[in-house]
């Protein structure tokens, strides 16, 4: 048998704390706190335990709502990224830090600030997943309410993030000497110098954190639209995307990947770390039951019930879970029923959605419930240990990834499994790290050092 | 050493027991503090010197720290930044030096300083609730304004005009540290509603409904007010303290009416007994005046230590700091030079005039912090004056504050 002509991709796992949707359950007995400290800890701890690269949160500014009312039926209630990150620093060693840091709600000297600041108190473990939002329903919590055009989200996303790197690059690295004979703390008096004149922020003055470890955090980039994309090819250093086939996680590699080119940079300057959710059971079998029973757990009658409201954009409260599908059309017009979430914009044809859910109901004689729970997001890894070791590995060897962000389903505990039986066969298998190389964030992605290059150049202007 | 005009309610301890707190800024609150041999300049950016500082003051049973901040480059000059380069600059975000800290301590409050000027209210507030969250119940916050004009540039959202501290009685000037200790007030307004538009038994995780929450005891707050308007509820549930702590430093009227408002905690600059009675009494006239009379609020006595066993090894350390910043220290506050027993005179001296506790700012953190843990503090508890351990979990129980009821499930039920 000849050696395969191509070195093994070393796999880059990260952890996702269980999110504020139906992914997570919390009606598991098993199912803990999601905002006492100890929950993160635990989290953080179990990730680190495993050599994992980082610990991924996300965010929401303003909890969801559902026919003009909070929504209820998931896990509502998170802390602040920054904070919970920092107090995370003190109770890890090498794990990196990643942050969901809205664009459109924060402005770059304050943002830059606790980036750089998160990366000194971690030592160099800060990553920033940059994502941005237009709505007003979240600018009414905040000073300038929705003041954003949809289509200017990202043209003020590329500009923060641009503003911010003028921020972390405007001090080099050597400006404090802090020579107790001489008297000289500063050898620059004008470290942090910047001025900024863009179309979304004009700006000037000192920055006020001397550079970090890392130089800059660690960019991800979320979301994938062409714009999207374009964004992550030119800023970022991951994309954290969507779970899919083999294929169309392949389809999805190239393109991206292709447009790093344009930007003067290399295949393995972008790397592509889609969200996966997993069941683990002693065989094959046994982890398809249960992950059945997980899918049961996720949708509830009342939830299979909002669910349904998404698509047909109507109160269809009176409905019963079990029984048939609704005979009325969605309502086409404004989408009025849910806010504050992205799910809603995936069904850009609701009529021809409750026209085919409702033939395969009818051919499946399933329930609202059995077809929420059957068309739904399933688990992207079920089977046992050595399957799910051997799929990971194969999805990335294919280059469909270049690794995964785990999301378990149960707080704070669900990651614990993983780490025990997955990680060390992927360990055997000589794809995962046995001990971590480094000590920074871009250690651990092999991404890098944002001072080996010219600051600034990366982003295109 | 209970105070007539402390409105504090009566525990066991009110009647022996003052509060000590730390301020910490750098290598200490002398611009040459730095240049001294137990300062470590080169550590002012990592979380380990941080960590030692809070520990040492925990080891001290301190109520708490508090860390200065800004938004802008520390400077000399009131107005802007002066261009030095002999002094320390650059700082880490005062929250998050707080929040790394926190897992490594178990009694001591912490307490970051935000600056409204510039800021959101919503992040503010779920950042301080999540500093309770990871310290237990231990967070605090003390408020801040800016009206630096390069501060303002920082942002690019208004503008103000350049003014000095001599120029702080001007008319156009006087009217804008108004609206800015306004907008303070609206923006602890908004914090606070924030930390109570959840009940504490919001989450109910009824798996018979399929419920996480019982959506009747989450709260919109519905703030609407010159600067900004604020829908709510927090993304974050109420923190462990209900109410995490609010604090602000005063020196005259505006902000002594801001503290009598919206804080739990002032921090004051008498120079002597008189001074402080006068303070005491100007702000409990503003608390009064704001309809909280009956809720306890602290002033504590702001001052700069120098602290040797000797008093003349003090008074040759400031003089030889002095001399190597090439002038005289100044301060707002008082500036102590001796030892600690001395110190501790003072404190009762400045006590029997109202003064509920101190946040002592050392001079040099690396020298005088540990003077006041293994000096001061020591001093205080042979007079009977001070805690021998600590004697709550939460920053509101060391402070003798009780946990507050939630405004919006006293007004559901009503």
């Amino acid at each position: 048998m000849s050696k395969p002509s191509k070195p093994l991709k070393q796999i880059h796992l990260a952890a996702h704390f269980p999110g504020v949707n139906n992914t997570t359950v919390w009606s598991d007995p098993e199912a803990g706190s999601h905002i006492e400290f100890s929950s993160f800890a635990h989290f953080a701890r179990t990730a680190e335990r495993a050599k994992f690269d980082f610990l991924f949160l996300a965010e929401g500014l303003r909890l969801r709502e559902q026919g003009g009312n909070i929504y209820d039926l998931d896990v509502v209630g998170r802390p602040d990224t920054f904070t919970v990150l920092s107090a995370l620093a003190a109770v890890t060693e090498r794990l990196g830090l990643t942050g969901t840091i809205n664009s459109t709600f924060n402005e770059p000297y304050e943002v830059a600030r606790q980036f750089a600041s998160l990366d000194h108190l971690s030592g160099g473990r800060a990553a920033w997943n940059v994502v941005t939002s237009w709505d007003a329903f979240t600018g009414e919590n905040f000073r300038r309410g929705g003041f954003l055009p949809q289509e200017e989200r990202y043209s003020r996303a590329k500009e923060f993030l641009s503003t911010a790197n003028e921020l972390f690059d405007s001090w080099h690295g050597d400006e404090i000497i802090a020579d107790q004979a001489t008297g000289t703390f500063l050898r620059d008096a004008k470290a942090g110098a910047f001025v900024h004149q863009g179309y979304h922020f004009d700006i000037e003055g000192q920055f006020n954190v001397p550079r970090s470890p890392q130089g800059r955090p660690v960019i991800f980039q979320a979301g994938d639209s062409d714009e999207g994309r374009e964004f992550a090819a030119s800023s970022a250093d991951a994309i954290f995307s969507r779970y899919s086939t083999l294929k169309e996680g392949q389809a999805f590699y190239a393109d991206v990947k292709g447009r790093l080119a344009e930007y003067g940079r290399t295949h393995d300057q972008l790397l592509i770390l889609p969200a996966a959710t997993f069941v683990l059971g002693d065989t094959d079998a046994e982890a398809q039951e249960l992950a059945h029973e997980v899918r049961r757990q996720q949708v509830s009658g009342a939830t299979a019930i909002k669910h349904l409201e998404f698509v047909w954009n109507r109160d269809l409260s009176a409905y019963d879970p079990d029984g048939p599908l609704p005979d009325i059309d969605p309502d086409p017009g404004e989408h009025t029923i849910a806010r504050g979430r992205a799910q809603v914009r995936m069904y850009r044809d609701p009529l021809a959605i409750a026209r085919e859910w409702r033939e395969l109901a009818a051919a499946n004689k399933w329930s609202i419930r059995d077809l929420v729970i059957e068309t739904g997001n399933r688990q992207a890894f079920v089977g046992s240990p050595a399957t799910v070791a051997k799929t990971i590995d194969d999805f990335v060897q294919a280059d469909a990834s270049d690794g995964f962000i785990l999301v378990p389903h149960i707080t704070p505990g669900g990651l614990d499994i993983f780490a025990d039986t997955v990680v060390p066969l992927l360990q055997e298998r000589g794809v995962f790290r046995t001990e971590y190389e480094g000590t920074t964030l871009r250690d651990h992605l092999g991404v890098a050092h944002p001072d080996a290059g010219a600051p600034g150049e990366r982003v295109a202007s | 050493m209970s105070s007539s005009s402390s409105s504090l309610p009566a525990s066991p301890l009110s009647s022996t027991s003052l509060h000590l707190a730390v301020a910490l800024d750098g290598a200490g609150w002398h611009p040459a503090a730095w240049r001294e041999p137990e300062a470590r300049p080169l550590d002012l950016f990592t979380a380990g010197y941080w960590a030692d500082l809070v520990i040492e003051a925990e080891r001290g049973l301190l109520d708490f720290v508090t860390f200065e901040d800004g938004l802008g480059l520390q400077s000399s000059h009131f107005a802007e930044p002066d261009g030095r380069t002999d002094q320390v600059r650059g700082r880490l975000d005062a929250v998050l030096i707080a929040a790394r800290v926190a897992p490594l301590t178990r009694h001591i409050g912490l307490v970051p300083t935000v600056v409204a000027t510039h800021t959101e209210p919503f992040h503010i507030s779920k950042a301080i609730a999540t500093l309770d969250y990871v310290s237990t119940g231990r967070a605090g916050l003390r408020i801040q304004v800016s009206g630096r004009q390069n501060e303002a540039a920082h942002f690019g959202r208004r503008t103000f005009p350049r003014f000095g501290i001599e120029d702080l009685d001007m008319p156009g000037i006087r009217e804008l540290v108004a609206e800015l200790f306004d907008e303070a007030a609206d923006y602890v307004e908004v914090v606070r509603r924030l930390w109570d538009s959840w009940e504490d038994d919001a989450e109910i995780r009824d798996v018979a409904t399929g419920r996480f929450i019982d959506r009747d005891k989450l709260h919109y707050i519905d703030f609407e007010g010159r600067h900004f308007s604020v829908k709510g509820p927090s993304i974050t549930p109420r923190p462990p303290q209900g109410q995490p702590i609010v604090s602000a430093l005063g020196h005259e009227t505006v902000p002594y009416r801001l503290i009598g408002r919206s804080a739990d905690i002032g921090y004051v600059t008498p120079h002597n007994t008189a001074q402080a009675r006068a303070i005491v009494d100007e702000i409990r006239g503003e608390q009064q005046a704001a309809g909280r009379a009956d809720e306890p609020v602290h002033v504590f006595g702001d001052l700069v230590v120098f602290l040797d066993d000797d008093p003349a090894e003090a008074a040759a350390r400031r003089a030889r700091l002095d001399e190597l910043a090439g002038q005289p220290y100044t301060s707002d506050a008082r500036i102590f030079t001796g030892t600690p027993g001395e110190l501790a005179d003072l404190i009762q001296e400045l006590a029997a005039a109202g003064l509920t506790g101190f946040r002592l700012r050392p001079a040099v953190v690396g020298h005088d912090l540990p003077k006041i843990t293994r000096g001061l503090v020591p001093e205080l508890q042979r007079r009977g004056a001070f805690r021998t351990a600590y004697e709550a979990d939460t920053l509101r129980g060391l402070l003798g504050l009780a946990r507050p009821a939630n405004r919006y499930a006293a007004a559901a039920t009503a």
